[in-house]
This record gives C-alpha cells, sequence and structure tokens, in this order.
C-alpha cells in the first residue's frame, strides 16, 4: 500500500512540474500557432536561476525556510526572457511552421550554451534544503513536504490560469485571438500586444516549472532539452493547445512514467512514446484538442 | 524561384542557370579527389562525416525540400544505418562493406515502410511531430534495451572490407580511413548523388514538387498524394541509412546520441543552412556545418551559441541558404511562405 501511495504521489509530483512547461508550450500554441521547442530551455533557465537565487538570498541572509520565494523570484524574474525571444519570432509569424519550429530550434541551441556559458558543466544543486520542510506520512508512506508544496503551487496556478482565461477581460482577448486572429484584430485586439504577454506567460511557465523542480534535483545543462521531449508528449497526448490537454495529459505521463520506472524501468519512455504515436495515428487531436486555448 | 534547381518551366533557362554551377561542381569534384595529396589527415577525417551526411541530406531533402514535409525524427534512420554496421561486423561477422551498405538500405526500407505509411497521412507539424516521436521511441529502445543495444554506451564497429581488397589492418585505422575509405565513401556520395539528381528529375520528381506546390490540385490531377509522399519518405530513409552506415565506421563505435532529437533537428539545420531550394544547397550545408563546428570548437566549446545564431540568421534573414545567397535569389519559394489555417491538416 505504502509503495503504491509512493509510486502515485512521486507520479503526481512529476506532473505538476511537467504540467507548468506544458501549459506554457500550450498557450504559446493556442496563440501563435508555434510550438515552442525552447519550453524547455526556458525550465532549464529556471532551474540555473533558481539555484542561484537561492544561494544568493541565503548568503544575504533569507531565513531558510523561506528559500521557496526566491525560487519563485528567480523563476518570476525571468519573464524578461520572454519579450526579446517573441521580438525574435516575430520576425517569421507570416512563415510556414517550418520555419517557426526552426528558429525555436536556434534558440534552444543558444539557450544551452547561455547556461553553460554562466554556470559552468558542472551539476547545481540547492544541496540539502529539499528536506528542510521535513517529511510527510501519508497513508504509510514518507513523502518530502516540498513536494506536496509543489503540487499545491501547481494546483493554484492551474486554477488561477483557468479563472484569468475564463473569467477575467485578458482571458476573454486571448481565447478570442486563439480562436480567430483575423476577427480579435478586426474588433481592435492590439495583437502585437496580446503575441508578447502570452509568449511572456508562455514562458513565466517554463521558468517557473524550473525553479520549481530544482531543489528536488540537480540542473543539468541537458535538462531542458530532455524536459521539452517529455512535454512534448504531454501536449500531443492532451491535444494541441489545450489547457485541460496539459492537466490531463501531464497526470498520464507523470503518473504512467513513475509506475513504469517502479514496476517496468526498461519501458518508462518508451510507453510514453508509444501512447504519443498511438493517439496522433487514431486521434491527431488528441483528448481535448480541438477546442482552443 | 519557386522550388529546388529545375523548377523553372523551360529546360533551355534551367540549362543556363545552371553553367556556371557546372565549373564549380567540377572544381569541387577534382578538389575531393585531390585532397588526400595536399590535405592533412586531419582535415580528410573531417572530410568522412562529410560525405555521410552528404547522403543523409539528399535524402532528407527529397522530403523537405522537395515534398514540402519537415521531419523532425531523420537521425532515426541515420541512427538505424549506423547500428546495423556495428550489427553486421561485430555478431553477424559479415565483412564485405558493399553488403553492409546493402543491408542498412534494407533496413533503413523496412524500418521506414510501416512508420511512413502512418505518417504521410499527416502533414505540417502533425507530421513534424510523428516523426519526432518515432525517432524518440528508436532512441528509447536503443537506450532501454542493453543487451540488444549496449545501452547508452552504445556498440563498437568492426573491422570490414572494402570491394573485397582492403581493410584496416591493425594500428593503420587512420591510414585507412584517409585513403582507401575516404575515396570509398566519395565514390557512394557521387553515385547516390547521380541517382537522386536523375530521381528529382523524372516523371516522380516532379509529381512530388507538384504535390509540394498544390496537393490538391495534384490529387486532382491524377497523382496519389499519400503514395508519393509514402514513397519519397521510404527513400529518404533509404538515403539515412546508408548515409549512418557511412557513418558507422568513421567514428567507430555507434550510440544513441545519434538518434537523439536533437540531431535530427541538427539535420534539418544544415538542409537550411545550405539551402533546402537547391539540390546542393543540402552538401553545402553539410560541408559548413562540419568545418564551422570544427573551427569554432578549436577556439571555445560553446558553438551550439554561435549556431544557434547562425540558425536564427538564417531563417530571419536568408531562409534560402548559402545557396540562396550565392545565387542571389533569396526569396522563398510562395509554398513555404504562405500560411494555412491551423489545426491537423490531414494529408490527402
Amino acid at each position: 500500500m505504502s509503495n503504491v501511495v509512493d509510486v502515485l504521489l512521486s507520479g503526481v509530483f512529476a506532473a505538476s512540474i511537467l504540467f507548468l512547461v506544458a501549459a506554457g508550450l500550450q498557450v504559446v500554441f493556442g496563440v501563435l500557432k508555434i510550438f515552442n521547442l525552447a519550453c524547455g530551455s526556458f525550465y532549464a533557465l529556471g532551474a540555473y536561476v533558481g539555484v542561484s537565487a537561492v544561494n544568493w538570498s541565503l548568503a544575504a541572509g533569507l531565513p531558510r525556510p523561506l528559500f521557496v520565494l526566491a525560487l519563485v523570484g528567480g523563476g518570476l524574474a525571468l519573464a524578461f526572457v520572454g519579450p526579446i525571444v517573441e521580438r525574435l519570432l516575430r520576425t517569421v509569424y507570416d512563415r510556414d511552421e517550418a520555419f517557426q519550429l526552426l528558429l525555436t530550434f536556434a534558440v534552444v541551441l543558444m539557450l544551452e550554451d547561455v547556461t553553460q556559458l554562466v554556470w559552468g558543466t558542472a551539476p547545481y544543486s540547492t544541496g540539502a534544503l529539499y528536506l528542510s520542510y521535513g517529511q510527510a506520512l501519508i497513508l504509510g508512506s514518507t513523502v518530502p513536504v516540498y513536494n506536496l508544496l509543489v503540487i499545491g503551487a501547481s494546483v493554484l496556478i492551474a486554477v488561477g490560469l483557468g479563472l484569468v482565461l475564463t473569467r477575467t477581460r485578458w482571458g476573454r482577448i486571448v481565447r478570442a485571438t486563439a480562436d480567430n486572429r483575423e476577427m480579435a484584430e478586426a474588433l481592435g485586439v492590439n495583437m502585437r500586444r496580446v503575441y508578447v504577454q502570452v509568449f511572456t506567460l508562455g514562458t513565466v511557465l517554463g521558468t517557473l516549472g524550473g525553479a520549481l523542480v530544482i531543489p528536488s534535483t540537480t540542473a543539468i545543462s541537458e535538462m531542458g532539452i530532455e524536459l521539452i521531449v517529455q512535454a512534448f508528449a504531454v501536449v500531443v497526448i492532451g491535444g494541441l493547445g489545450s489547457m485541460r490537454g496539459a492537466l490531463v495529459g501531464a497526470l498520464i505521463v507523470g503518473v504512467l512514467r513513475a509506475v513504469a520506472i517502479a514496476t517496468r524501468p526498461e519501458v518508462e519512455m518508451l510507453l510514453i512514446y508509444l501512447i504519443v504515436i498511438g493517439v496522433l495515428v487514431v486521434r491527431p487531436r488528441g483528448l481535448f484538442g480541438g477546442a482552443a486555448a | 524561384m519557386a522550388g529546388p534547381a529545375v523548377a523553372q518551366t523551360s529546360p533551355r533557362a534551367g540549362a543556363r542557370a545552371f553553367a556556371p554551377g557546372a565549373w564549380v561542381l567540377a572544381l569541387a569534384v577534382l578538389a575531393v579527389l585531390v585532397a588526400p595529396l595536399v590535405v592533412s589527415p586531419y582535415y580528410l577525417t573531417k572530410m568522412l562525416p562529410f560525405f555521410a551526411y552528404g547522403v543523409v541530406l539528399l535524402g532528407l531533402n527529397l522530403l523537405v525540400g522537395y515534398t514540402g514535409l519537415l521531419s523532425f525524427g531523420h537521425a532515426l534512420f541515420l541512427g538505424v544505418g549506423a547500428y546495423t554496421v556495428s550489427v553486421a561486423t561485430t555478431r553477424l561477422e559479415i565483412r564485405s562493406f558493399e553488403v553492409i551498405l546493402l543491408l542498412a538500405a534494407l533496413t533503413a526500407a523496412i524500418v521506414a515502410a510501416p512508420i511512413g505509411a502512418l505518417c504521410v497521412r499527416y502533414v505540417k507539424i502533425y507530421f513534424g511531430m510523428l516523426t519526432l516521436a518515432f525517432g524518440m521511441l528508436f532512441y528509447s529502445f536503443l537506450i532501454k534495451f542493453y543487451a540488444v543495444t549496449g545501452g547508452d554506451q552504445g556498440l563498437r564497429v568492426a573491422q570490414h572490407s572494402l570491394l573485397g581488397l582492403f581493410e584496416a589492418r591493425s594500428g593503420e585505422r587512420v591510414r585507412f580511413l584517409t585513403g582507401q575509405f575516404y575515396y570509398y565513401a566519395a565514390a557512394v556520395l557521387a553515385i547516390l548523388a547521380l541517382v537522386m539528381w536523375r530521381i528529382v528529375r523524372s516523371p516522380f520528381g516532379l509529381c512530388l514538387r507538384s504535390i509540394r506546390d498544390n496537393p490538391e490540385k495534384a490529387e486532382y490531377l491524377g497523382v496519389s498524394v499519400r503514395r508519393h509522399r509514402w514513397y519519397a519518405f521510404m527513400l529518404s530513409a533509404v538515403y539515412a541509412g546508408i548515409g549512418g552506415a557511412l557513418l558507422g565506421p568513421v567514428t567507430g563505435q555507434v550510440d544513441p546520441t545519434l538518434v537523439y532529437w536533437t540531431h535530427s533537428g541538427n539535420l534539418v539545420f544544415m538542409v537550411l543552412l545550405g539551402g533546402f531550394t537547391s539540390f546542393f544547397g543540402p552538401l553545402l550545408g553539410a560541408f559548413v556545418f562540419i568545418f564551422l563546428q570544427d573551427q569554432i570548437m578549436s577556439v571555445v566549446p560553446y558553438w551550439r551559441l554561435v549556431f544557434g545564431a547562425i540558425l536564427a540568421a538564417i531563417v530571419i534573414f536568408a531562409p534560402t541558404g548559402l545557396m540562396g545567397l550565392l545565387s542571389q535569389r533569396p526569396t522563398l519559394p510562395r509554398w513555404a511562405v504562405l500560411r494555412q489555417a491551423p489545426g491537423p491538416e490531414h494529408a490527402n
């Protein structure tokens, strides 16, 4: 029993991080119709900046239990990357999507080396902070409280995003743009501004995901290109452009991977890609695709 | 210019446009032939991946440039070819490299047949995603099934003989590679380039271009769009398999990074760098990519930063690549400019 809970909880933890990155991918795809391979690189960037932010702020006298604030701050501070990359992508909005995809790939290549330039090639971690909130006993299994915090934060962000997109004026504009760009523009929506805002939102979701995951693991420069293919699996299973799809897809990928690792480690990602291919072949719109944003 | 090389409507216009190109080509061939006499072994060993990637990219551009399908998982077939060499030389005791090349082509075709049949049902981003997923599926297989594939360590490539005459004696590997193997690989590239040249100029090649430019119209005119896309997919996979097989002996070791998605991305990068609207563009792209990477890495380890910037500049300012810049035709063909309504577009 405790084993099952262990596996499930670690799956949900992975899923909550995956959801953040996948949500960033989805919101950008929904509005800009660009599959942003650089989402994984934003995640890696968030992880590195997260570690540095924690180290600096602890050295500057931040009480240890508040290190989460440094992580979140680091993730949010990276929002400035969004408009820069969006400025780059703006040059190819009217091009075939092959070029847009390749331009995001160019960003992947550049950011991978930028992280190496700044932080070097050695793995980076926050050390023992991970367990500084202690462990909780849930149904006979021990879980780091930090994991529960992240799961909670991710749920909060999911709910918040849902509310913003469905209940606010800005959310309606975003959904209208995703649905029909020409019509939204004709009705007076400032497309350029919406694109920058949405892309920045997507960026922050990625960097926040990276910053939040980092206490539980170590930052390495390949983490971005590794995560993007998982996030890719999530959005394909859930359906491109769909937020609900990102949520369900992340849960499927996160939990299935955890179960596979615990029972049959050799099928781990193999299983995920088989599902991805199955979904693409049988139902290319994914579980929740079709509806915009 | 509406597409690679022969988009001109009259054959005479094509011949005129290629007169200076023919001279450049002749010079390039001559340079390749005499290089072993004048160039240091170090640069000769860099030419070997060029020959291998050249073959791969000729095939990839049949898909990208001529058929209009962007594959983001093409390294899969390169990997199939490379692993075929390794398995053939170490487990099956096959020595003849000609047999190995045939085997690599055959294996790639067998693997590509079902994958291609599934992938060509889609176009645009969905085609790219499906190929990416298959590539990563093969990657996870290579990583996890250690007993068969050697896991992340990969497999070694053992002794093989060229034409039944030449093989690397122990301690003379570099001499073999920069001597007999160099000419052998160059010959394979030349032959396959000639074959591809014929293919893209055949009625079949014309069908592919008509599909790329307007699939609905092609279908209406009686071209079986999906089947032609499938043939193009298989052909490009066979080229990738042979190219991968040529790469095996060069590195002496094959490992899963060969099929990782970033490697597929780099293949597309090379095609775009040289110019996907030109027949020889991908070859130029491979050449520049390999030697520029080598030069940069001899100065700083951050080749990705430089290459990412180059790729961005190419995509934004020179989408027809170096060939487009050289021929002063930097405008994109129309099929690469128009944007269509988003959504999973089923191929016809």
